[in-house]
């Protein structure tokens, strides 16, 4: 039986939808697989719902925060409850300053410096990494031997000398997070580029004479971006945690702007005073939000790598 | 009594997009020192008919019927007595050499290890005895290179050393999964060989599974031919070869090239194997097959015997005298 | 007598390996993967290329098209010497030549979809085609190959292998190219898919007039497939010539070795047929014997082997063989 023969029939068999047929990208299937993760969504509407706070929590109080509630300054253990009356609801801090407002701009910059941080890590580390894997060789070598010295240097150490040398502001802090951030990624990229580039896919690109940078962008950085995608998921908790403990130090975002860390700080400073909901809220909302990505992450990973269930 | 008789075994998996099917209602049975060829296509349920015998399944996979070895039933066997029998009965090689031997252990530990746990053999005596083994298996200086890893060897000798020590315990069936399908040609003719050599010395007999023809052709008794999870024939390797009779069987003859022939075209059979997750309700063969008739779209019937031809089975609602 | 396109003369690939645990200023050692390989390849021809792992047959096809850099030797394609050609004139050769991978899924890109993978040649080398047109290619192409073009949206896992190939082909033929080198391209799919892809290529061959270098280890289908056949062992030619004629009257005793371990579907042929078994392992490329490479595992090694590497000799009608004592 000839091939012409055979072509035929499967026209034939075909022939009643010769629409185009609608492909299902692998994309489409682990947005299918994510959905059908609880967990996961649950934590997704979890963190929209946190994000929605932090962007327009602020129009519902009266209160800014760094206005000072005079009538409850010095009292603030009695009267500084959280309370719907006061128009506090989630209380007053030491000063008498709206929690609630606190906790609204607090999100607001511990959100920004997790998916800051993680959006320099996914760019920057991802191109460095897959032009060090592509390219190979004494360009790897060299490349990789960068990161291995900026991961050697103490960047606890570096970002605390950065924010005391130039001052502290959010700035600074987006610049400090952002240099050490990419280079665990940057590795993992080129670690994964590494397998993709001996794809035979590649290698057909290759002999098509497709040029290098584009063969980098269209054939190897989508197949990084499922491992890229889960890693950044991880990495927005991480860079939270990074602002809290440098917010901790007292040496993170300066007043009468605050986050997480330093409203949690500030909380656990106080909590023998009887005021524990300076503490108690913007923890729950660090630690639900914290779940929420570390749940989100697992999703990804399982709805882009159905092979390691 | 028979060696092995399988009756009614079905395996099936439970997988996340749903059941699938992966052997249907597969009856066979072998004598003692004979050499039974399983073929098929990959997705033909070749490899998990025979896990499913030694209980090697995936954790997802359950199976069942009836295996019966030496008249005890051995379908999903547990524990003690599963490798009761798989050390001492049955055992089995693999494609991939590599994937069962231990990278980080001298094959001399591995091989003794054997011997001391199923056999409660001292050490020295165990290494003697694997020594002897690798020598039957025509490992050249064996005595010197037991002591090495598994990565030192060539992908022939791994094979080697991993037939050595599937005979170490004397077993009475080999079950050889594609034994030589990751080797080249002058090194499978060594192992054939060497498998060939082992049933004539030990005894043993052997199950190959395979999905190259030539192989069956040279070196077993019975073959049995797999689709889509289901027996379409079975019968005396010669008389099948001969007297092809299933239109599957005779398809996938035309199919390969042979060195001793010329033909312009070779024969294809068209269109591809059926999806496991979605097996049409009759015959699997029925999309591909030129002989089809109506009824095959929802029966496939049972594998009879060919009157007049003993020992050669087939499943298909075809007459065997419209077969040409 | 159709006209030459590719001319190989003395071909050399060596590749610098460093031992275990080297130092950086450790002088690597030379792995020989092609030493010495000559042939020419015709319009219309295909050319097989037989060997088993590790005799260097990939690393020869990349590097006739400069995928892999060659240390010596010329390659002229089309008349011209294809190894001194500058970045642009590359390009264009690249053109010409299209190449088909062994495993059919990881050669296509996951996350592309099949209209996309099989316009990405055209894309590349003619950027400005209007969008209908590229569409119209592609739907031609893939007609041509068996494939239904209403599937060009679908994406390459949700096809089987066969189909994978095909798709693989259809992309290497939308540039209508002279020569398409297939590494393995049938080895990875099943026996009855096997057929229908060679059919296939046998097919576009002749409607097309391309040249063909099949790779394979299994002869029998490169039996099929080829005009002429090379057989390569420890990245030496060790015999070239005529399809038809290798088979009958195989003259290098490696040849003779190989072709004799084919099994044959034939329980009778197969059981009466006598297997010449070549003894010991094949030999590390980085330390190769002295003279011929064939000699450690010859049966008819004689002194002279050792010392004297056998003459690329015409053995009677194009013939060519590398041996001291051929038949």
């Amino acid at each position: 039986m000839l091939v012409d023969s055979q072509k035929v029939g499967d026209l034939a068999e075909n022939l009643a939808k010769m629409d185009e047929v609608k492909g299902r990208s692998l994309w489409g299937d682990a947005l299918r697989r994510f959905k059908q993760n609880k967990a996961a969504m649950v934590s997704l509407i979890i963190l929209t719902l946190v994000i929605l706070f932090s962007l327009t929590g602020q129009f519902l109080t009266p209160w800014s925060n760094e206005e000072i509630d005079w009538n409850i300054m010095g009292n603030v253990a009695e009267m500084g409850k959280p309370s719907f009356e006061t128009g506090h609801y989630f209380g007053a801090d030491d000063l008498g300053r709206d929690l609630y407002a606190r906790v609204v701009q607090g999100s607001r910059i511990s959100l920004m410096v997790g998916v800051v941080g993680a959006l320099i890590a996914v760019i920057v580390g991802t191109l460095y990494g897959a032009v060090a894997g592509y390219v190979g060789g004494r360009t790897d070598q060299i490349m990789m031997r960068i990161v291995d010295i900026l991961m050697s240097i103490p960047y606890m150490f570096v970002l605390i000398l950065l924010l005391v040398v130039f001052g502290r502001s959010v700035v600074m802090l987006f610049v400090g997070i952002g240099l050490i951030s990419w280079l665990d990624m940057s590795r993992i990229v080129r670690g994964q580029t590494l397998t993709i580039k001996n794809k035979e896919f590649v290698e057909a690109a290759q002999a098509m004479g497709v040029p290098g940078f584009k063969i980098i962008m269209k054939h190897i950085v989508p197949n990084l971006l499922g491992v890229v995608a889960v890693y950044a998921t991880l990495l927005v908790p991480g860079m939270i945690l990074t602002e809290s403990f440098i917010s901790f130090l007292g040496l993170g975002v300066q007043e009468p702007s605050t986050s997480w860390g330093a409203l949690i700080s500030e909380g656990a400073g106080t909590i023998q005073y009887g005021t524990p909901w300076q503490l108690w809220f913007p923890l729950a909302f660090f630690v639900v939000s914290l779940f929420c990505f570390f749940f989100i992450g697992d999703g990804l990973r399982d709805a882009l790598d159905p092979k390691d269930r | 009594m028979s060696l092995l008789e399988v009756r009614d075994l079905n395996v099936k998996f439970n997988t996340p997009d749903g059941e699938v099917h992966a052997v249907k209602n597969m009856n066979f049975s072998m004598e003692e020192g004979e050499t039974l060829a399983i073929v098929g296509e990959s997705g033909s349920g070749k490899s998990q008919a025979v896990f499913a015998m030694i209980g090697l399944l995936a954790r997802n996979g359950y199976a069942s019927g009836s295996v019966m070895f030496e008249g005890t039933e051995i379908l999903n066997l547990h524990g003690p007595a599963l490798n009761k029998i798989r050390a001492a009965k049955i055992s089995m090689i693999f494609q991939d050499p590599m994937t069962s031997l231990n990278p980080y252990m001298r094959v001399s530990d591995q091989m003794a290890e054997v011997l001391v746990h199923h056999k409660g053999m001292s050490k020295s005596a165990a290494i003697a005895e694997s020594v002897k083994m690798l020598d039957a298996v025509k490992i050249p200086e064996a005595k010197s290179r037991i002591t090495m890893y598994p990565h030192e060897f060539s992908g022939g000798m791994r094979q080697r050393v991993m037939i050595a020590m599937s005979l170490l315990c004397q077993p009475k069936l080999l079950i050889a999964d594609e034994p030589t399908t990751a080797l080249d040609v002058t090194v499978q003719a060594q192992i054939m060989q060497l498998l060939d050599d082992i049933q004539k010395d030990f005894g043993t007999a052997i199950i190959l599974i395979t999905h190259d023809l030539g192989v069956v052709a040279g070196s077993t008794h019975d073959t049995l031919v797999m689709y889509g999870g289901q027996v379409m024939e079975d019968a005396p390797t010669d008389e099948l070869f001969a007297h092809p009779t299933h239109p599957y069987t005779r398809g996938l003859l035309s199919a390969v090239p042979r060195l001793d022939q010329d033909n312009e075209t070779l024969n294809t059979i068209p269109g591809s194997p059926p999806n496991m997750m979605n097996m049409p309700k009759g015959c699997p063969f029925y999309g591909r097959c030129e002989y089809r008739l109506d009824v095959c779209v929802d029966t496939l019937p049972p594998l009879t015997e060919i009157p007049g031809h003993a020992g050669h089975f087939r499943a298909c609602n075809v007459p065997v005298e419209d077969i040409k | 007598m159709s006209e030459t396109i590719m001319q190989v003369q003395d071909l050399k690939v060596y590749f610098d390996v460093l031992p275990q645990g080297a130092m950086p200023w450790t002088k690597p050692r030379r792995l020989r993967a092609v030493d010495g390989v000559t042939f020419d390849l015709k319009a219309g021809e295909t050319l097989g290329i037989v060997g088993e792992s590790g005799c260097g047959k990939s690393t020869l096809a990349r590097a006739v098209i400069r995928m892999i850099p060659a240390e010596a030797g010329s390659v002229l394609w089309l008349g011209q010497e294809l190894l001194k050609f500058d970045k642009k004139q590359l390009r264009n050769q690249r053109k010409q030549v299209q190449m088909i991978f062994q495993d059919p899924l990881a050669s296509l890109n996951p996350r592309m979809n099949i209209g996309e993978i099989i316009a990405e040649p055209l894309k590349t080398h003619y950027p400005e085609t209007p969008k209908a047109e590229i569409k119209q290619r592609v739907r031609e192409v893939m007609e041509k190959v068996g494939l239904l073009p209403n599937l060009v949206n679908r994406y390459p896992h949700e096809f089987s292998g066969g189909q994978c190939q095909r798709i693989g082909i259809a992309r290497a033929l939308i540039m209508k190219p002279k020569l398409i080198i297939c590494d393995e391209p049938v080895s990875a799919l099943d026996v009855s898919i096997q057929a229908q892809v060679v059919n296939l290529l046998k097919e576009l061959q002749d409607e097309m007039g391309l040249s063909l270098i099949f790779i394979a280890h299994d002869l029998s289908i490169v039996k099929h497939i080829s005009t002429r056949i090379m057989v390569l062992y420890l990245g030496n030619m060790v015999e070239l010539s005529d399809s038809a004629d290798l088979y009958a009257h195989p003259r290098h005793p490696y040849t003779q070795a190989l072709i004799s371990a084919v099994p044959i579907p034939d329980p009778e042929i197969e059981r009466n047929k006598e297997v010449i078994l070549i003894e010991g392992d094949l030999p590390s490329p980085i330390n190769p014997p002295s003279g011929c490479v064939f000699r450690t595992r010859c049966p008819r090694a004689a002194d002279l082997c050792a010392q004297q590497k056998p003459e690329w000799r015409d053995a009677g009608d194009g013939h060519m063989v590398a041996c001291h004592f051929h038949d």
